[in-house]
């Protein structure tokens, strides 16, 4: 099952990437994606298909000093 | 007159920098205009879909500093600037490395080991450190943009505790000395200002001041007072009295 910021998400695996972001609400232009340690560039967010043991993480900017 | 902060070949008029942490959304557009800020530190963290993003309540224009909290070795620091980098907003960094949870105090050598890495892959590192001038030697060399000593501990408000070290800094380093975390007031700013510092960089003075736009004014006012203090070049000191009134022409002579 593929884990996405620390939650193991069934119905992630098998889909591409772009579509999970899109809805859950992500959006691209504030947010940065690594895959198994490795960044994923915003370009290919489309053709990336998320495997069942991908860790992924979705970050973005807060407040902070 | 042309006094601009130059970090890596990019100029500022402002001398403020300014966090972004413990307050609200809301204010941040007010402190950043207030302040003159054109520099503003943030932080990376995971996204949480459903909050509003900070980066649609920073004015156009502001340099965005992301720092490397959470990072508690180089490793780790390096992999939160890439990330950050990756969000797009610039080539800045703001190195922090802590694994010391009480005093927050950072760790110059893994700093020094995360700034040499990021300095190689084209960021603008500006590395959070203990004033040591042998580490800040060290991360000059690693290829820093600017050195960030602390006054004293991240939050505390206590002001510049690391006084006469940061002065060595400013004399002996030929980068911006840009003093970061413990400034509690305007007075202390203005104080690290008038020292030679570059800037000033304050957070939880604003974030925990009662009218937090207003007093990222009386911030902007002090480091602009101490930088022209310093630029004048400060009154001596003496032991005696000197009278400032002419000795002469006195009524009863």
């Amino acid at each position: 099952m593929a884990k996405i910021n620390g939650k193991e998400i069934t119905e992630a695996a098998g889909g591409p990437l772009s579509r999970y972001l899109d809805e859950k609400g992500y959006k691209r232009t504030y947010i940065a994606v690594e895959v198994n340690g490795g960044i994923l560039p915003k370009t290919e967010y489309d053709s990336y298909i998320i495997n069942d043991e991908d860790v992924i993480e979705i970050v973005n900017f807060v407040g902070g000093g | 007159m042309n006094d601009k902060l130059v970090i890596a070949g990019h100029e500022f008029d402002s001398r403020f920098i300014l966090g972004s942490g413990k307050y609200s959304l809301e204010l941040i557009k007010a402190a950043v205009e207030n302040a003159g800020a054109q520099i503003i530190t943030l932080a990376l963290r995971r996204a949480n879909s459903d909050a509003d993003n900070i980066l649609d309540y920073i004015p156009k224009g502001v340099t965005l500093l992301p720092n490397t909290s959470g990072a508690r070795n180089a490793e780790e620091a390096v992999r939160i600037a890439r990330l950050s980098r990756e969000v797009g907003c610039g080539d800045f960094v703001k190195i922090e490395v802590i694994h010391d949870s009480k005093y927050l105090l950072p760790d110059n050598y893994e700093t020094i080991k995360a700034t040499e890495i990021l300095a190689k892959e084209g960021f603008i590192v500006m590395p959070y450190m203990y004033p040591d001038l042998n580490a800040a030697r060290d991360l000059v060399n690693a290829g820093a943009a600017s050195i960030m000593p602390l006054g004293a501990p991240i939050g505390s408000n206590k002001g510049i505790c690391t006084k006469d070290f940061i002065k060595i800094l400013i004399e002996e380093i030929d980068l911006p000395i840009i003093v970061d975390a413990g400034i509690g007031k305007p007075s202390q700013a203005c104080e690290a200002m008038e020292m030679g510092a570059a800037a000033v960089m304050a957070n939880t003075a604003i974030a925990t001041a009662g009218d937090i736009p207003a007093m990222a004014e009386a911030f902007k006012k002090a480091i602009e007072a101490g930088r022209t203090a310093y630029l004048s070049g400060m009154g001596r000191v003496i032991e005696k009295a000197s009278a400032s009134s002419p000795l002469t022409g006195f009524l009863q002579d």
